[in-house]
């Protein structure tokens, strides 16, 4: 343990510390098993950044930014959006119409998988970045 | 009759609550007030099967917007501000929109009401319900109504959860924070260098 951490949280720390991964774990469930059960890419993208804000409401703020720097949020958030508009720009170019995804394998079924997938993925990217976003800009403005 | 009787009684809940975030004085007990207002909402979505729509109201409105909002807090004051006279005319507005909701709601179908416009309707539920399984292949149909009937409003709403980002950060910005206002952080930073060092 790094000295100066604050004493009085030790309890809440070591904690969170437990629970942080079992949150992430869930959110990729979460995505994961969003045609199967109930969640998807949006819930996904908050429990994920839920993780995350955790970590930075225990530790401080400071150390999330060097867990999860704000240029790569900047990044997975376009990211995010370009994934799912370019999932919609690959089925033209398969010769379908704009987001479907029956075109993009062989089986259509096939291809509504994939485009399922690639489409959560993004909304979970873009999501998880712009919740964390939005924690970093609250907690690092001062009045 | 039981599934009925919690929804009311939820429902009542969610009354009471709102009563105490416009009575409250105390800002950080109506953002706690709001999130519990949406674990009810939650709940109320739980019992009327509709999973999904609880699972993001329990963790958008419950967890997340309830932080955002206490951050939000430490960049005000904790108490209302005291207002000096009574404002009628903003009673009269919140009055007169709100009969129009209640109004408004007098048209929708009842819950569960499968003689609905919408549900009658052969391109809409009937369709999504009856052929998603062929079509898309997954059983979760409102995932495959989010992201393939529905794909290009999905974008929609991303598009906007970006663009509330982009506001926020081009209202509020990243303010790089300096080293000293985190000694134990700078400590940490020197403690890695010397490690790499040796």
């Amino acid at each position: 343990m790094v000295k100066g951490l604050q004493q009085h949280h030790r309890v809440l720390q070591v904690i969170s510390k437990l629970f942080i991964p079992l949150i992430l774990l869930f959110a990729f469930y979460v995505q994961f098993h969003g045609d199967f059960g109930p969640g998807g890419g949006f819930q996904a993208g908050v429990i994920f950044a839920s993780a995350f804000i955790l970590h930075g409401l225990i530790f401080g703020e400071g150390r999330t930014r060097l867990v999860m720097p704000p240029y790569v949020l900047r990044f997975l958030m376009s990211f995010g959006v370009l994934l799912y508009a370019g999932t919609g720009l690959v089925s033209i170019m398969m010769g379908g119409n704009y987001l479907d995804h029956s075109v993009l394998s062989e089986d259509a079924l096939h291809g509504q998988h994939w485009g399922i997938f690639a489409v959560e993925l993004g909304v979970g990217f873009t999501v998880t970045a712009v919740m964390i976003t939005l924690f970093y800009c609250f907690s690092s403005t001062r009045p | 009759m039981t599934e009925q009787l919690v929804i009311m009684v939820l429902l009542s809940f969610l009354v009471v609550i709102a009563f105490g975030i416009i009575l409250l004085k105390d800002l950080l007990v109506a953002v706690i007030l709001s999130g519990i207002y949406s674990l009810t909402a939650a709940a109320i979505f739980v019992v009327m099967d509709a999973v999904d729509v609880a699972f993001t109201e329990a963790a958008v409105g419950a967890g997340v917007s309830t932080i955002f909002l206490l951050g939000a807090l430490t960049l005000t004051r904790r108490q209302q501000k005291q207002q000096k006279h009574n404002n009628y005319f903003a009673l009269l507005v919140v009055t007169l929109t709100g009969a129009l909701l209640i109004y408004g709601t007098l048209d929708l179908p009842g819950y569960g009401d499968g003689q609905s416009i919408a549900n009658q309707h052969p391109q809409l539920a009937q369709h999504f319900l009856q052929k998603s399984e062929d079509e898309i292949g997954i059983p979760n149909v409102v995932t495959s109504v989010l992201a393939s009937y529905r794909g290009y409003d999905t974008l929609g709403e991303t598009v906007v959860v970006f663009t509330a980002a982009i506001g926020v950060l081009s209202l509020l910005g990243l303010r790089r924070r300096k080293r000293e206002e985190d000694p134990e952080l700078d400590a940490k930073r020197q403690c890695r260098q010397q490690n790499e060092e040796v």
